[in-house]
C-alpha cells in the first residue's frame, strides 16, 4: 500500500461559511468505510495543484459523508474554494494523534479555541454530544478578531440552550450589537466555574492565543497534563517523513496535532521553532 | 541485508578503532575483525567487480567525474579513481594526482549513498482527469534492480542507518524500500581522513562495523577483505582470495587507528540536546547567521538530512498530473511556510533550527546525533561555516548574559 496515493472524494455539499472560508462535505467514491478519531486530519488534494492538511470536522457513517471547513489562503485552498458541487478532488488520511476523548472520560472538558481554530476543536463537541452520558460538564469558549470572523453563530446558539453546557463567545473587534465579551478568549476564564481537579482542557487557535491559554487555565489549577493543544505546521507528506512540521523532536503530523501541553511547551511561543 | 540487523538503535556501544592508546586492548579488541579477514591482490579486484555483474547487481563504485569523486555505474576496477587524493576544507575541495597505485586513498566525495536510496527528485503518484472530470490515481512504479556499492565509508554507513530507520520504521516509505531491499555493500575502512573528517569524535568510524555485506582495507598490493553478511560470504568464495599474514592485519589495522588520531575536528563532548536548547538566544547564532548565505548546501551534501517538498507538475494538456517530491532544505523560504507567514522568517532561525536539530533533537527521534562526522557540510559550504566550531562556539558561554544557560 502506498501510504502518498489519495482517494478520489466527490464534493456532496458546499456552504460559504464568511467571506473567506467554506465547508465541503465529501463523500468517497469508492465508497470504502472510513474511520476517524476527533482531532486527526485529511490531506486534500486539488488536482494540477497540490496538497493541504485540512482537519475533520465532522464525519457522517451513514452517509459517508466528511466535512472540511477551509479557509482560502494559498493557491490550493483558494483552488479548492472555486470548486462546485458534483466536482472531485482527492483525498487521503485520516493522519495525526486526535483528542483524548478516552482520558476526558467523567470529566468536565472546556474547548477553548481561537479563531478558525474552532474548525479542529468542534469534532470534540460532537463527540462528547453524541456521548453525552459519558462525559461531564462542558464549556466551549471561543474568541475571534472581529465578529465578522466567527462562523456557525447559530450552531453555537443551539448549544448554548443544552443542559450542562456553557457557551462563551468573544471578539477583539466587535460589531454593534454583539452580546458577547469584546477582548481575548482567556479573558473569559474568569466565568468559568471550574472545579480544575476534574477538568480537562483542549485548546486550538493562534500559538500565542494557545500559549497564553494554556497558563490562564493552569493558573486556575487545572494540571498541565490534563491540558492539550492542536498543533499546525506546514505539512506536505502527513506520514513524518517529509519533515517540515518538527517542533524540537516532534513531527506535528504524526506525533500530534494534538499534543499534551507539557510536550510542546519548551518551544511554544519561540520564534523559528 | 535484513532490516531487523541494520535498525537497531544506534547508540549501542561499538568499538572506536583509534581511540584508545592501548595497543594490546585493541588488538584483542579487533581480533574478531582479523580472524575473518583474507587476502585479495590488487590485481584480482576485478573478479569483485566480475562476481557482482554475474549476480545481477547494478553496480556503483567511486569514479572520478567533473572535479569530483562521485559514485557512478562502474564495471571495471580500471574506472576507480586510482592514484587520486582529495584536500578538503572548509569551503573548498580539490581533487590531485599523488605517486600511489591506491584506489581509495581519498575521503568523501560530495554525496553519500543517499541519491541512489532517497532520490533528489522523483514522480510519488499520477493522476489522471477524464473528461467528466473524474480522478485516477497511479502509484509510481518503482525499479527493483538490486544495487551494490563499493567503497562505502563508515560515516555513510551510520547515515544510512539513521535514513533506514527515517524511511523505514513506521510507516515505509515504498520508493526507499524497493531501493533499499537488494543493496550490497562494499565497506570500505577508511584510511585517508580529510581536514574537515571528524567521525571519530561522533564514533561513527573510520572502521566500519556493521551494516556491510564486506568491507576493504586497501594496503599498497590489493586488499584486506571481511565479510558481514551471509550474502557477503557467498560473494567472497567467488573471489581469489588468499590467507591474510599477520603482517598485513597490523598494517591495515594501523593505518586505521592513525586515520582516527589525525583528525582534528570534533564535536563538543557534552550533551548537546540540552546545551542547545539551552542557548536558543546565544549572541552567536546571530554571528553565525551573518555569514550563512541560506543556500541549502549543508542540508544538500548532508548524508542524513531527510526533508524534502512535494509539488504537482501537470502536463501541459491537462489531462494528467505527476505529484512530485524533492529534497528540501530548512534554509529554504517556503519549509516553514504556514499559511501566509514564515515560522522561520529569518537566516538565524534557519541555522538555530538545522543544527539544533541535526544535534539536539534527533536524539529524541532517533536516540542518537544526525550528524556521523563526515564533514561534507563544512567543505561545501560556500563561506566555509565549519559545524564543529559553531557548536563549539553556541556551547561556550561566552556572551552569555549570566553565564552559562
Amino acid at each position: 500500500m502506498n501510504p502518498y496515493l489519495p482517494r478520489e472524494a466527490e464534493i456532496a455539499g458546499r456552504t460559504q461559511e464568511s467571506p473567506n472560508t467554506f465547508t465541503l462535505e465529501l463523500r468517497l467514491t469508492d465508497r470504502q468505510p472510513y474511520d476517524f478519531e476527533p482531532g486527526q486530519f485529511n490531506m486534500l488534494y486539488l488536482y494540477g495543484s497540490g496538497e493541504v492538511p485540512i482537519s475533520i470536522v465532522a464525519g457522517n457513517r451513514d452517509n459517508g459523508v466528511l466535512t472540511h471547513t477551509i479557509r482560502a489562503l494559498g493557491h490550493v485552498t483558494n483552488g479548492l474554494a472555486a470548486l462546485k458541487v458534483g466536482d472531485r478532488i482527492g483525498l487521503r488520511g485520516p493522519y495525526g494523534r486526535g483528542w483524548p476523548m478516552q482520558e476526558a472520560l467523567g470529566r468536565d472538558v472546556v474547548v477553548v479555541t481561537g479563531g478558525l481554530g474552532c474548525a479542529p476543536s468542534v469534532s470534540i463537541i460532537h463527540h462528547i454530544l453524541t456521548h453525552r452520558e459519558r462525559y461531564g460538564h462542558l464549556s466551549i469558549l471561543q474568541g475571534v478578531k472581529h465578529t465578522d470572523d466567527l462562523i456557525w453563530r447559530s450552531q453555537y446558539e443551539v448549544w448554548a440552550q443544552m443542559a450542562d453546557v456553557k457557551v462563551l463567545l468573544a471578539a477583539d473587534v466587535a460589531e454593534p450589537g454583539w452580546h458577547g465579551h469584546v477582548g481575548m478568549v482567556t479573558a473569559l476564564f474568569d466565568r468559568l466555574q471550574l472545579e480544575p481537579d476534574r477538568s480537562i482542557a483542549m485548546i486550538c487557535g493562534p500559538e500565542m492565543m494557545m500559549h497564553a491559554a494554556a497558563d490562564g487555565l493552569h493558573n486556575r489549577g487545572i494540571g498541565a497534563d490534563s491540558i492539550y493543544l492542536s498543533m499546525e505546521r506546514n505539512m506536505q507528506c502527513a506520514v513524518g517523513h517529509c519533515g517540515h512540521c518538527q517542533v524540537g523532536g516532534q513531527f506535528v503530523c504524526r506525533d500530534g496535532p494534538v499534543f499534551p501541553w507539557p510536550q510542546v511547551r519548551p518551544l511554544l511561543g519561540i520564534r523559528g521553532f | 541485508m535484513n532490516f531487523t540487523q541494520v535498525n537497531k538503535p544506534c547508540d549501542a556501544a561499538v568499538p572506536r578503532a583509534g581511540t584508545c592508546d592501548n595497543l594490546t586492548g585493541e588488538n584483542k579488541l579487533m581480533a574478531g575483525h582479523m580472524e575473518e579477514s583474507s587476502y585479495l591482490p590488487r590485481q584480482a579486484l576485478q573478479t569483485l567487480f566480475d562476481t557482482l555483474k554475474t549476480q545481477g547487481f547494478r553496480t556503483l563504485g567511486p569514479v572520478v567525474r567533473d572535479g569530483a569523486i562521485q559514485y557512478l555505474d562502474l564495471t571495471d576496477a580500471g574506472q576507480l579513481p586510482s592514484g587520486w587524493t582529495d584536500e578538503q576544507s572548509p569551503g573548498r575541495y580539490r581533487l590531485s594526482k599523488a605517486e600511489s597505485v591506491r584506489c581509495f586513498a581519498w575521503a568523501t566525495g560530495p554525496q553519500a549513498l543517499k541519491p541512489y536510496l532517497f532520490s533528489a527528485r522523483e514522480t510519488l503518484w499520477r493522476s489522471e482527469r477524464g473528461p467528466n472530470g473524474h480522478l485516477a490515481f497511479t502509484a509510481q512504479t518503482i525499479e527493483r534492480r538490486p544495487m551494490a556499492v563499493v567503497g562505502v565509508r563508515a560515516c555513510d554507513l551510520a547515515a544510512l542507518e539513521l535514513q533506514d530507520r527515517h524511511f523505514l520504521d513506521g510507516i515505509r516509505d515504498p520508493a526507499y524500500a524497493a531501493r533499499r531491499e537488494g543493496l550490497f555493500i562494499v565497506a570500505l575502512h577508511c584510511s585517508h581522513p580529510a581536514d574537515i573528517c571528524f567521525c571519530a569524535s561522533t564514533g561513527d568510524g573510520p572502521r566500519a562495523t556493521r551494516g556491510f555485506d564486506l568491507a576493504l582495507s586497501e594496503l599498497d598490493d590489493g586488499y584486506l577483505v571481511e565479510t558481514g553478511s551471509e550474502r557477503g560470504r557467498g560473494v567472497a568464495r567467488q573471489l581469489p582470495l588468499q590467507p591474510a599474514t599477520p603482517a598485513q592485519r597490523q598494517q591495515a589495522e594501523r593505518e586505521i587507528s592513525d586515520a582516527a588520531k589525525r583528525q582534528s575536528r570534533e564535536l563538543p563532548s557534552q550533551n548537546l540536546r540540552e546545551a542547545l536548547f539551552g542557548r536558543l538566544e546565544h549572541p552567536h547564532w546571530d554571528k553565525v547567521a551573518a555569514r550563512c548565505l541560506a543556500c541549502g548546501n549543508c542540508t544538500n551534501v548532508c548524508p542524513t538530512c531527510f526533508c524534502h517538498a512535494e509539488q504537482d507538475v501537470p502536463e501541459l494538456g491537462g489531462a494528467s498530473s505527476e505529484h512530485m517530491r524533492e529534497w528540501d532544505s530548512c534554509f529554504s523560504e517556503g519549509h516553514s511556510y504556514l499559511h501566509g507567514f514564515l515560522v522561520r522568517p529569518e537566516t538565524r532561525h534557519r541555522y538555530r533550527q538545522w543544527l539544533t536539530h541535526k544535534l539536539g533533537s534527533w536524539h529524541d527521534q532517533f536516540g542518537r546525533s544526525g550528524c556521523v562526522g563526515c564533514g561534507r557540510c563544512i567543505t561545501w559550504c560556500p563561506v566555509g561555516i565549519d559545524i564543529t566550531q559553531e557548536a563549539t562556539a553556541i556551547c561556550s558561554d561566552d556572551g552569555m548574559p549570566g553565564g552559562a544557560a
